[in-house]
């Protein structure tokens, strides 16, 4: 993180193009090939402003580029299809400078027109994007429609100007998320809402064929401009495939890589066998599973009472539940996020210390209350070890094991006193501390609906968070980070949350696959960083 | 008969119609809001509002209920929230293989589970009888998913007899449709059972093997087809079962068929989907009960159709 | 075919008879088992149910395989399988009993009175029970699940409600056939009443249908209820049922078998049991249909 700012800190000055470090693809790496990945799940869609979920994103990654990208394996941003870029004195207008000779899967010429058209589009509200939130800060956002963005400029073939209401530190990572991918206007017009059925990009693949409901099969694209990349002929991606099947598939030879990872069951079995598990790639996810603490519901308004649930919660023992695929959390942050508060210790597991914090709030003999969970496993199973540790504190938690959508309605209303937030929990959209506060913990996310399911609001630490983020000159990066450790500190301080593990990806590949392991946990093209992965044979 | 069936027919309608009205209603009273999942974590309330409003949803319930059956009439079934894409489609795609698997399937039980009735009945309180009885129950209370996955891994994956999933070709076919066979033989072999003993005991029978019949002609020319009449219900109630609740099956085959679809859009509030798929297996279920009664005068002439 | 002269033999019959009452015993006797485990298991449970007891699991988190300590194991939380069996019971016979016999008993009526009256009435009752079964269940179970506390009565309501539709066609189907048959037309002419004709003549040639279908369905409720809890209008977690320690351990059945087959076993054994009575039973109701399967 800190090279990086430090390179951008030379673009700043110079307004020369922008030679962050960048990757070097496994000199072992052959051309050719073609791998089978599995996934349970159906794909959605394809389209760039709408794909949201755990089987597009990194399918979405492979297909379309952004301004900005991620060096492979890495949460270090590169630039993707800006060659170069410069940040204006006060922070607000971002002037990006685009490659030459980029061309679309339909043979067109990529230009700065595609550019707005892309970011009108996403944030326009007849798109229905998921993610059209994500650019708030761009100048006209508030009255984005049919019009477009007025913040968004063509200034010549290859130059855009983005101007933004208000300075934002994560702007450049908001320009590597998905839904800020360059797409054809001709093609889009031409697919109409079908567009997710027929992607057309600038990325290293493309889609040549779509069974519904039961496989993809990615091309390579001969004319990507990153030279070298990717190194498969294709990708087929089978969809509906239960996990258990999926690895018994892996292990017949059929299948490289399983999408939906490791399924519990399988997992011991699988570690045991030195043979399959030297196949196993381990890697930290950006990634918390936290038990929310309604502050709106009494007694939780109280913060001893939140301060006892979180030494209550034994969790040790819940990551042994999940056989150990996870860390012990101490905060909102995960460790490999920037702004992660090295040295805090948390609150450390102590029920009898909870049981006297308990008393003090006047609440000696204990509670009744509700625990939300969603009914995929293993949360039900966690659910019922956290409602152990309540019981041992005299807290009698019911558990409501109900389908995701059951879980976020309820979170949203704030009818929910608690929520174990697995399965729908928080993977970050991009790594940056900021990613971890607005809609969870910010006074935003505390309106009815929203995501901030402890109903959280401290205008203070909102104030911070805004301070913070308004520090975009990246010669106070490390200030900045230090202001966002601080937010955490004063989130933990009020417990609103009880963070509890953050969880580690297991995933395995088949023995013909190369390259480096990185890859097959990356953290932002998640399972897999298909432009970069090569088989051996 | 022309008159029953078309009484018949203008009453599927009205079941349909049933059906849609009171899945709609369910959907619009679920406490689940389709738009929070469409606008994502991010989205602002203006954003929120602005797509219920794209959508209809913030209208009154008849209104959106009339809109929707305004476009289901011109055979419009809308597009997915969440994918976007027609709803026609989706099912389409995914039809073929459930009817498929469906056909494959009943064929199985009907097989394993006749068979086992049969011989039960005439080896009635034997140790055979009381074997397949033990059977039945083991595979009516047997675990989908275990079972699929035992058939899978003996067959597939050991045996190499089959593929390992899939779809596409008959051998795809075998495995699932012999895992549901099993699944549901045993209602099959337990009706089979009780109406072939009932059967066997009537004067004809007897009268027939006064005359000498062989054993084999008695079951076969004149018990069975008397002793079939509750299967034949039976395969009406089953078309429900497969049009509903395979899901556990299909995906451990990775069979494309309509539960997954079904599921995956019950677990995110995708309306038009469920909309879709429930009317869909509403219209097989319907047509295969109405066969059902159709086809049960053919066997027992004395039912009449009224 | 010897079976068929069994009911003009006596002494076969008799013989016969006799092992029927044998194997009710037996059934019985399982019945008797399986509630006293349900209502005294506070006292014969050797572990409280809902325990995650520290040395129940592996380090790796797995769970304990039977032993000296833990008769049938542990669960994935390292809680005592057996006691949670003895819990369960409570849930799956009301489940199995107390819902699937009220489904039997609605589907029953509604399949009879349509398939014996027809008429309006029974065309009305039929295209209901095609409005019912065409209906999708897991739905309602989720809407019913967001509006009411979950509970054990809900779930069995529901399964009363949705479950009833099939044996409704059945039972019609089998009714409509019967009802034209010969003898009943004689007892008409007869001068026999309605209410005699269907509880001497239609009801029992009814009654191996029911007992299949109110057999089987121990079975299947069984495990549908637990596919209802899943989705949250049943009893909830930590609450045990013979349904839910299957459903929630089936991915596991290599790794941990015990988890899977042992519960398997109890409801097979739990259906049977009431297989076996409910042969007797019919044949202490109707003796005139003796030897009759």
């Amino acid at each position: 993180m800190k090279k990086l700012l430090a390179s951008t800190a030379v673009v700043l000055a110079l307004a020369l193009p922008v030679l962050a470090q960048d990757y070097t693809p496994d000199a072992n790496a052959k051309p050719g090939g073609t791998i089978t990945i599995t996934y349970k799940d159906d794909v959605a869609t394809l389209d760039p402003a709408i794909g949201y979920d755990w089987q597009n994103w990194s399918m979405i990654k492979s297909l379309f580029d952004g301004l900005m990208d991620y060096v492979p394996g890495t949460t270090t941003l590169r630039p993707g299809l800006a060659e170069s870029y410069e940040i204006s004195p006060d922070g607000l207008v971002y002037t990006f400078k685009l490659r030459a000779g980029v061309k679309f899967h339909n043979g067109r010429e990529m230009t700065a027109e595609d550019v707005k058209y892309s970011l009108d589009r996403v944030t326009n509200p007849e798109t229905q994007s998921p993610g059209a939130g994500f650019f708030g800060s761009i100048a006209g956002f508030e009255n984005a429609g049919p019009g477009g963005l007025s913040g968004v400029e063509v200034v010549d073939p290859l130059t855009v100007k983005i101007t933004l209401s208000r300075p934002d530190a994560t702007f450049l990572h908001v320009m590597a998320l998905n839904f800020a991918s360059v797409v054809p206007k001709e093609a889009v017009d031409e697919a109409g809402a079908d567009f997710g059925k027929k992607p057309v990009g600038t990325g290293a693949y493309k889609l040549a064929e779509w069974t519904l409901g039961q496989r993809l099969v990615f091309e390579k694209n001969a004319d990507y401009w990153r030279p070298g990349v990717p190194f498969l002929d294709s990708i087929v991606f089978e969809v509906g495939q239960e996990p258990v099947v999926a690895l018994l598939r892996l292990q017949n030879g059929e299948v490289d890589v399983p999408g939906d990872g490791i399924p519990p069951a399988k997992f011991t079995e699988v570690m045991s066998d030195p043979a399959q598990a030297e196949r196993v790639v381990i890697g930290g996810q950006l990634h918390t599973g936290y038990i929310t603490l309604n502050v709106g519901i009494a007694p939780f308004d109280k913060v001893e009472v939140r301060k006892a649930i979180n030494m209550a919660i034994n969790k040790d023992r819940i990551v042994q539940i999940i056989n150990g695929r996870a860390v012990p959390a101490t905060q909102p942050l995960p460790p490999s996020m920037p702004g992660y508060t090295e040295g805090y210790a948390g609150y450390a597991y102590d029920p009898e210390g909870a049981k006297a914090l308990l008393a003090e709030a006047g609440l000696a003999d204990g509670f009744e209350t509700e625990l939300y969970v969603m009914n995929t496993d293993p949360n039900p199973r966690i659910a019922q070890a956290i409602q152990q540790d309540l019981a041992a504190i005299g807290i009698t938690a019911t558990i409501q094991n109900l389908a995701s959508a059951n879980v976020i309605e309820a979170g949203g209303a704030g009818t929910a006193p608690m929520i174990w937030s697995g399965g729908m929990g928080w993977i970050a959209d991009f790594p940056d501390p900021s990613n971890f506060y607005g809609p969870i913990l910010g006074c935003a996310g505390a309106a009815p609906g929203g995501w901030n399911w402890s109903k959280f609001c401290d205008e203070g630490l909102d104030a911070k968070a805004v301070a913070a983020d308004s520090m975009f000159d990246p010669t106070k990066s490390a200030e900045r980070l230090a202001a966002w450790s601080d937010v955490y500190m004063g989130v933990m301080e009020q417990a609103p949350w009880v963070p509890v593990f953050n969880e580690e990806r297991y995933t395995m590949k088949s023995e013909r696959m190369g390259g480096e392991d990185a890859l097959y946990v990356d953290p932002v093209s998640i399972p897999v960083n298909y432009d970069y992965v090569w088989v051996k044979q | 008969m022309a008159a029953y069936l078309l009484r018949r027919l203008i009453q599927s309608a009205l079941i349909l119609l049933g059906v849609s009205f009171i899945t709609f209603f369910l959907l619009y009273v679920l406490p689940a809001d389709p738009v929070r999942q469409i606008a994502g974590r991010s989205a602002t309330a203006e954003t929120v509002e602005n797509i219920r409003e794209q959508l209809g949803l913030d209208k009154p319930f008849i209104v959106q209920y009339a809109r929707y059956l305004g476009a289901l009439v011109q055979g419009d079934m809308g597009r997915s929230y969440l994918q976007k894409t027609e709803v026609a489609e989706l099912i389409q795609s995914r039809l073929p293989a459930t009817l498929l698997l469906m056909a494959g399937a009943i064929f199985c039980e009907l097989v394993l589970g006749l068979t086992m009735g049969i011989v039960a009945a005439l080896w009635r309180g034997k140790a055979l009888d009381q074997t397949l009885m033990v059977t039945s129950f083991v595979t009516v209370s047997a675990p989908q998913f275990v079972v699929s996955l035992l058939l899978l891994y003996i067959f597939a994956v050991k045996l190499g007899w089959f593929p390992i999933g899939g779809y596409g070709t008959f051998a795809h076919l075998v495995l699932p449709a012999v895992t549901l066979g099993i699944l549901g033989s045993g209602w099959y072999s337990r009706m089979m059972r009780s109406s072939m003993v009932d059967v066997l005991r009537a004067d004809y029978i007897r009268t027939a093997r006064a005359k000498g019949l062989t054993r084999a002609r008695i079951v076969l020319r004149h018990a069975l087809p008397n002793a079939i009449l509750p299967v034949i219900a039976m395969i009406g109630i089953d078309i429900g079962v497969f049009m509903g609740g395979i899901v556990v099956v299909e995906s451990v085959f990775g069979w494309p068929g309509i539960g997954q679809l079904a599921w995956q859009a019950i677990q995110r509030v995708d309306i038009p989907i469920i909309m879709g798929v429930t009317l869909v297996s509403a219209f097989a279920i319907v047509l295969g009960n109405l066969l059902a009664d159709l086809v049960a005068p053919l066997i027992d002439p004395r039912i009449r159709l009224r | 075919m010897t079976d068929l002269s069994a009911v003009e033999t006596p002494p076969l019959g008799a013989l016969a008879r006799l092992t029927q009452r044998k194997t009710a015993l037996v059934g019985l006797v399982i019945i008797a088992l399986v509630v006293s485990g349900a209502v005294f298991a506070p006292w014969v449970a050797p572990f409280d149910p809902n325990d995650q007891m520290f040395d129940g699991l592996t380090l790796e988190g797995a769970p304990m395989p039977p032993d000296g300590k833990f008769w049938m194991g542990t669960d994935l939380l390292g809680r005592d399988l057996f006691s949670r069996l003895l819990y369960g019971a409570q849930t799956s016979l009301i489940i199995g009993v107390v819902a699937n016999g009220l489904a039997l008993l609605i589907g029953t009526l509604v399949g009879i009175t349509a398939g014996f009256f027809r008429g309006w009435i029974g065309g009305i009752l039929m295209r209901f029970t095609d409005l019912m079964m065409a209906f999708p269940a897991l739905l309602l179970a989720i809407c019913l699940a967001a509006i009411f506390e979950p509970s054990l009565w809900i779930v069995a309501l529901v399964i009363a409600l949705v479950n009833w539709v099939q044996t409704a066609r059945v039972i019609y189907t089998e009714t409509s056939s019967l009802a034209t048959r010969d003898f009943i037309a004689a007892e008409r002419t007869l001068g026999a009443s309605t209410s005699r004709i269907l509880f001497r003549h239609i009801l029992p040639h009814l009654l191996p249908t029911i007992i299949v279908w109110g057999t089987l369905g121990i079975s299947t409720t069984v495990l549908l209820e637990a596919t209802l809890s899943f989705l949250g209008i049943g009893v909830q977690p930590p609450t045990a049922s013979w349904g839910n320690i299957i459903f929630e351990n089936q991915t596991y059945f290599q790794s941990a078998p015990w988890l899977v087959f042992i519960p398997g076993a109890a409801i097979i054994l739990l259906a049977l049991a009431f297989n076996l009575v409910g042969d007797a039973l019919r044949d202490v109701l109707d003796p005139t249909q003796r030897g009759r399967d």
